[in-house]
Order: structure tokens, then sequence, then C-alpha cells
């Protein structure tokens, strides 16, 4: 009947050095069923995949359990391997001897005892395994990026240059993200509008690329190559086709209190706005909050100015629903609120600020159009000092316990910016470590300090208040073991930066997990960067975790080249381990098919010969193995066990459970 | 001979992962060397909800002193919602267990993420620790299924 192989590996000493592999082998050759139990140094390499395929035709196998390591890391090479010898790859088991044994315990008995009882259920399982074959699908060859900063636009240029379809969804009224918001970037102190903007044109004017800004994903269904996204489209009370962003709306405004958020509320915008000159698409919003016209219906200047006839005060949120083969995520990122932290005197003092308000503030476009000024009375201000690691690095649960990775670098390049611009301007840095990895980064660090003089202090703030004007900063120097109290004109804070809030709510609707800090997880921490354990999602920028612009166009890239592949191929394998009923016994009550997160069971009206030369017709439900994703739940449900599931059956498991309480 | 009867008496726990979360927690636990009992044995299923009540029913009627299910964090499950179903099931079951006399501390549930290996480790040592002061479960144990 059956004709079982049993391969044992030793994983060099991984499982060797702590599980007794000859003993293994030598029990599991005496289990029912199994006609060959060998073990082998390494099992993976070429040499072991050989040894599995010749045992494979020489005992006429029927099936394989190989005790190795985790399913997770090597499933899918044995699966192959026994492809290759002519077997059915799913008449392959795994049993984790390595992860779940060797790894954790000590005593070579009790682990080597655990190990045969792991290998005596992989074997009770597969004496039940049937051979399956996966179905396939056809792949919709169009990317969606969801989100619009340098991540999602470096991404989708190159799935677009690389000739497929890519949406972008931006839930801003511009494309550009954070690091439009940015004056210069290190290390080489180029200006961040003038590399950003014309890859936002790039985007524009991509044939393939199709922007959806000012909207949202709403919701998600489907699977790898076949996702159905219905993106939601804000009310913007501006015809996209008809505005031409010149700009007279925004002049003619009566109600101009709106806080301008590009510039991190440190000035007014009007209430029909674009948030900065080179926005792309460069097409004027309604804040309803603030217009006039929408609250009171009185107004409508902008209306009668436009000489496009652009406004349309009537305009409501839509929907579109579009295909897509793959997904990338590139949610980016935001300072962190600052509630945890009274000491630093953020809430209370103007001249508290955060870094990336004082980019805004540094920047030729900004509130101060790039002249460094206090925000309390617009004074130059003649002593600055920075206090990094703001929330970063934090165990005590006010802030995050990571380290935010950008904030030294940025802190060396406004302390060298304003040593460049303003000569006479004193700038202290209290830090707890600089940290400063990457191509020329220590580099241009001690610049800071050797050429331009910045006062680096190692040691952290304790408090900081205002004394006749000046904010008192008091901090401790480590160095000289002592306490200092510098009084400043201006305070900035390197703020630690966390996951955009939206992603929370993103990652439910892709069903892609997220850290305890709100980073989504990728697929391997090492091999897999940008994959999701989701198939067909793919990660890209801080959402994944901190890093710097380099590194988030790196991993775009490389997100990017996985879409590619997958697009690429015409048809993709489906997975076989799908629900299946049992006509038989199904008696069409429809519970599967409530309880099913897909929609992938149907019912149909058969009929079935009930004998003498009757029939009858009888509801049944059927599943669409093309939709269903296998996670079970109708097995469980169904009152009279018609739905089983493949790979995963019922008796299967209940063969696992007997093997391992066999005493 | 007392030290054999006692290591015959070791107890026996079944613990349910689901694929994407916990299993890939048990995963993490191993390379990260965090040990565990090895009375703890896992099967792996594809997502916490396709774990019958019957399966833990066998568990016990075959000898298993303890059966934990572990799956995704609620509202992080790889099919949407299999994990919100596995609650209510699973809290059903278990106030049913406990008043056919299988002690509530029998049966847990337990949310591990692909991330926290620690976690794995840490949930596995006490349950398995609550078990061995309960100690040997009999009560379903059916004698029929005697080999």
């Amino acid at each position: 009947m059956h004709r079982i192989g049993v391969f044992v590996c030793h994983c060099g000493s991984n499982i060797a050095a702590t599980v007794d592999v000859e003993r293994v082998s030598n029990a599991l050759a005496h289990e029912p069923g199994v006609v060959h139990s060998v073990n082998y140094q390494y099992m993976c390499s070429e040499n072991g995949q050989q040894l599995i395929k010749n045992a494979i035709k020489e005992h006429n196998l029927s099936g394989i359990v190989v005790c190795s390591c985790s399913p997770r890391m090597h499933e899918a090479t044995f699966r192959k391997t026994a492809e290759a010898a002519g077997l059915n790859p799913y008449m392959v088991e795994i049993a984790n001897i390595r992860e779940q044994c060797s790894w954790i315990h000590k005593d070579v008995e009790e682990a080597t005892e655990k190990a045969i009882v792991l290998a005596r259920t992989a074997v009770a399982k597969l004496t039940l395994n049937k051979p399956l074959v996966a179905g396939e699908t056809g792949v919709t060859k169009r990317a969606l990026v969801i989100g619009g900063g340098i991540a999602g636009i470096q991404a989708a240029l190159d799935i677009a240059d690389a000739g497929y379809e890519v949406d972008i969804v931006e839930k801003n009224p511009t494309i550009g993200g954070r690091m439009a918001q940015l004056d210069k970037t290190f290390p080489t102190l180029d200006c961040s509008a003038c590399i950003l903007t014309p890859k936002m044109v790039d985007c524009a004017q991509h044939e393939k690329i199709n922007i959806y800004s000012y909207s949202e994903v709403d919701k998600v269904k489907g699977f790898v190559g076949n996702f159905k996204v219905t993106i939601k489209k804000k009310a913007r009370y501006v015809d996209e086709t008809k505005c031409t962003g010149c700009g007279v709306c925004m002049t003619n405004c009566p109600s101009k209190k709106g806080l301008n958020s590009f510039n991190m509320d440190l000035n007014t915008r009007p209430a029909i706005y674009i948030p900065f000159a080179q926005a792309i698409p460069n097409v004027a919003v309604i804040d309803p909050e603030q217009c006039i016209k929408l609250k009171s219906g009185k107004c409508g200047l902008c209306s009668m100015k436009c000489g496009a006839n652009a406004i349309d005060y009537k305009q409501q949120d839509s929907f579109v629903e579009r295909e897509y083969g793959a997904i990338v995520v590139a949610t980016g990122f935001k300072p962190i609120s600052l509630e945890n932290f009274n000491e630093y005197g953020y809430a209370d003092n103007k001249d508290v600020i955060t870094s990336l308000e004082l980019e805004r503030l540094m920047n030729a476009a900004g509130p101060s159009k790039g002249t460094l000024v206090r925000p309390s009375d617009g004074e130059h201000p003649h002593v600055i000092t920075f206090i990094q690691c703001v929330g970063s690095r934090d165990v005590s649960g006010c802030g995050k316990p990571y380290c935010s990775k950008i904030c030294c670098m940025y802190t060396a390049k406004h302390a060298m910016l304003i040593r460049e611009k303003y000569p006479d301007t004193q700038v202290n840095v209290f830090y707890i470590d600089v940290r400063t990895p990457g191509k020329n980064y220590d580099e241009f660090y001690r610049r800071a300090v050797e050429q331009y003089g910045v006062n680096y202090i190692k040691g952290m703030v304790g408090k900081v208040y205002n004394e006749n004007g000046k904010l008192m900063v008091q901090g401790s120097n480590l160095i000289d073991n002592e306490q200092v109290t510098i009084a400043s004109d201006l305070v900035v804070l390197a703020t630690a930066i966390e996951p955009d809030p939206s992603v929370k709510d993103l990652a439910t609707k892709l069903t892609i997990s997220i850290d305890t800090n709100n980073f989504l997880t990728e697929a391997h921490a090492k091999l897999k960067p940008v994959e999701c354990a989701t198939a067909g999602v793919y990660l890209a920028g801080v959402c994944q975790g901190p890093k710097d612009i380099p590194e988030t166009v790196a991993q775009a890239s490389a997100a990017a080249s996985k879409v590619i592949g997958l697009l690429a191929k015409d048809k993709l394998k489906g997975n076989p381990c799908v629900a299946h009923a049992n006509e038989m016994t199904c008696t069409g009550c429809s519970q599967c098919a409530e309880v099913c997160p897909y929609g992938a069971i149907t019912y149909e009206n058969k009929e079935f010969r009930i004998g003498g030369g009757k029939t009858e017709k009888r509801r049944v439900a059927s599943v669409n193995p093309a939709v269903c994703q296998g996670c079970g739940a109708c097995t469980v449900t169904c009152p009279s066990g018609a739905m089983d599931l493949h790979g995963f059956s019922s008796a299967q498991i209940l063969k696992e459970v007997e093997a391992i309480c066999k005493r | 001979m007392q030290e054999i009867e006692k290591n015959q008496k070791k107890p026996l726990i079944v613990a349910f992962c689901c694929n994407w979360c916990s299993y890939a927690g048990a995963d993490l636990a191993g390379s990260s060397r965090l040990s565990y009992p090895a009375e703890v044995k896992i099967i792996k299923v594809p997502c916490s909800c396709r774990v019958n009540p019957i399966f833990i029913l066998k568990a016990f009627q075959r000898g298993a002193d303890g059966v934990i299910l572990c799956g995704c964090h609620p509202g992080d499950c790889h099919y949407s919602e299999g994990n919100y179903r596995t609650r209510r099931r699973m809290g059903l079951l278990f106030s049913m267990l406990n008043y056919f006399g299988i002690e509530k501390e029998r049966t847990r549930i337990e949310w591990v993420s692909a991330a926290e290996g620690a976690k794995f480790s840490a949930v596995m040592n006490d349950f398995a620790k609550t078990i061995n002061e309960l100690g040997e479960n009999r009560r379903l144990e059916d004698l029929r299924c005697k080999d």
C-alpha cells in the first residue's frame, strides 16, 4: 500500500548535535508504511536532493517525509525534488526537527524522543495525503502603488518603465510626500525639491502611470495576480480635468486662516489651495471645514473668478473599482506627537520646534522664505540648541523603543547649514550617541564638528523652560561630568518618526501584519525584505522600518523588480490546498458560504440518482478553487461534515493528534 | 523504578498553530534558541479557525493533558476574520469542557505574531507549567481506544 520514504537531515551539526539522527531514522524504519529510512548530512544540498530522487525511483516511493528545518524554509525545495523524481509535490511532508526540536532542547535523549514523535506524526499525516494539482490563474498586468512619496514614486516609475500600467493612490492632494517638505538632503546637501520634482513630473507625464491624488484605498478583495481594489476619490470640489492651477482662486478666497499643513502649520493658507508650487497634479482643492460657501452657502468667489469654470461645490466622494496583479505599500511616516514630552516645553513655547518645522523654516518656499527666524517674534536666533533622540530609543513607554535612524544625520545637516548661512550663530547639539553608518555619512558628521564648529554635547536634556524670553536648556554633559544650562533663542527637537497612522487600517484591508510599533512586517527579515507574508503585496520605504532616502529608493526599486517579475508571468500557480464539498453529504444549508471571507462558495441544484431509476434534485455547495484561499473556516462550520480542506483534511489532522498522543 | 514511572507520566501538550503568525513565531523562537518544554508538540493548520472542536476533544480522549491554540492577533488574521471565529467557537468549547470537569486551564488560546518568538516561548513555558501543576488528565480518556 503505502511506500513511504523518511529522510532525516543532520543540517551539519544544527540538528545532529542534539538529535541522535541515526536513532530517528532507525526508529522510523519500523513505522507502518515506511519502506525506506535514511539520514544524511545536508538533505537540501544537491547531493541530498539526488539521494531523495534516487530513493523515490529505486524504492518506488508513494510519498516522502523529510525531517529537517521548518517547512517555511525548505518545503518548496523538497516539493520540487519530489516532482523532479516523478512524485506529486503534495506527497511531501516536513517534520520540523530543527526550529521545533534541536534548536530549543539541550538534552539529547529528550530531543531525540521528540524528533521521533514529530517524524511519526508527519508519516501519519502523509498516509492520508492525496496527490494535488495546483490550478492556474491569469495575471492582471497592472500594479497599484499605495502612497505617492519618494518610495511610491520610485516604485511606480520602475514598474512603468518595464512596460506595465501603474496606479498611484495618494491620500493628499499632491504626490511628493515627506521628501517634498525637506529643504536639503544629506550627505550631499542637494536641494530636495530639485531632485524630487523632476521625478514627480515624470510620474505625471508617464503614459503608463495614472495618479489618484486625494484618494484612499477603500476595499481590497482578491489575491495575488487578481486583486480587486475600490479606490475612494475624496471630493476636492474642483474638477481635475478643468483646473489649470493658475491660483486665481487662492488669491481671491476670503477665508485665509486655515493652517498650512505642508508648512507644518507654521503659517496659513486659503480655504481653496494648491499645497505647493510644484504640486502634482497642479490642481486646487477646497477644505470643506474652512470654505464659507460649503459651510454657509454664501460666498462663491472662487467659482466667479475661475476662468476655467473648474469649481464644483456639489462634488461628492466617488468610488472607482480597479483590478491589479500586485500591490506596493509605500505609506511613509509622520513625526510622533509630543504630548508625552512636556519637559521640552514644545506646547508652551513657540520657539521650541521640531526638525521638520525647521526644514520648512529654512526652505526658500517656506513661511519665512528661507530666512531663519524665530516663530515667536521673527527675530534671527543667535543661539540654537538641538536635542536628539526625542522619543527615539525610549523604553519608558512615552516614546518609541527603536532608533529613528535619520535624526543624527539631519541634525548634523541642520547644524551645518545654519553655521554656513549664519556664521555668527552658536549651534549646540545634545546627543546620546551619534549614529552615522552609511556611505560618506560619518565624514559628513565630522565636517559638522571639525569644519563648522558645531558644539556637540554628550548628554540628555532634562528640561527646557522660558526665562525672560530665553529658552533655558538644562541637561547633563557626560564627558565633563557636569550639569549645563544653555540660554537659547531656538530649540529644535529631533522628533522620532512612526509609520503613518493610515497603515493600521490598510494592513487589515490587505491582511498583512504589523509589528508592535505599527511597522509592516516583511516576509523574512534578511532574505525577503520587500515581500509580505501575503503573496502579491510588497513593501517600500518607512512603512516597513525607519530608513533614509537612499535606502527608501533602493527598497522601492527592489519592490518594483518583484512586481515586474510577477507581472511578467502569464499564469500563476494557485494553492491546491483549497476546500471542497462532499456532495453526497452536503445539505445545502449555506452556513459555509456565510463564513467564507472570499465569497468562494456558491450553490447549485444538481441531480442525483437515488436508486430505482429515480433521480432527485438537491442544492449542494460548490467551491471555486481559484477564489478559495484555504483558511478552513467552512470546514468547521459545516454541520454535516461535508466540507473538507485539501492538504489539511480533518482525517489528516486527527491522525496527527493521534500520533502525538500515542504514548 | 519510581524514576521511570515519573518519566512515563510526562505531560502531553498539543499546540495548534496557524501557518502565518504563530507557526512563524514558533520558528522564530527556534532560531532565537528560546527553549520551551519538549512535551509541547505543534500541529500546523492554515488558520486557527481550521481547528475543529473535535480535534481538541480527540486530543483529550487520546490522553493529552493540555491543548493550546495559537493564531494571529485579532485584526491581523491572514484570512481577515478567521481568528474571530476561533475566539467565539473556542469560548463555547472551553466552557463546555469545564462543565465536563476538564479544568479550564488545560485549554488556552493565545495570539502570537510572526515577530513574537519570545512570546511564543514564554507562552509555552507558562502553559506547560500550568499543565504540570494540574497533573495528569484522565477525564475524557476512552478506555476502548487504549492500545
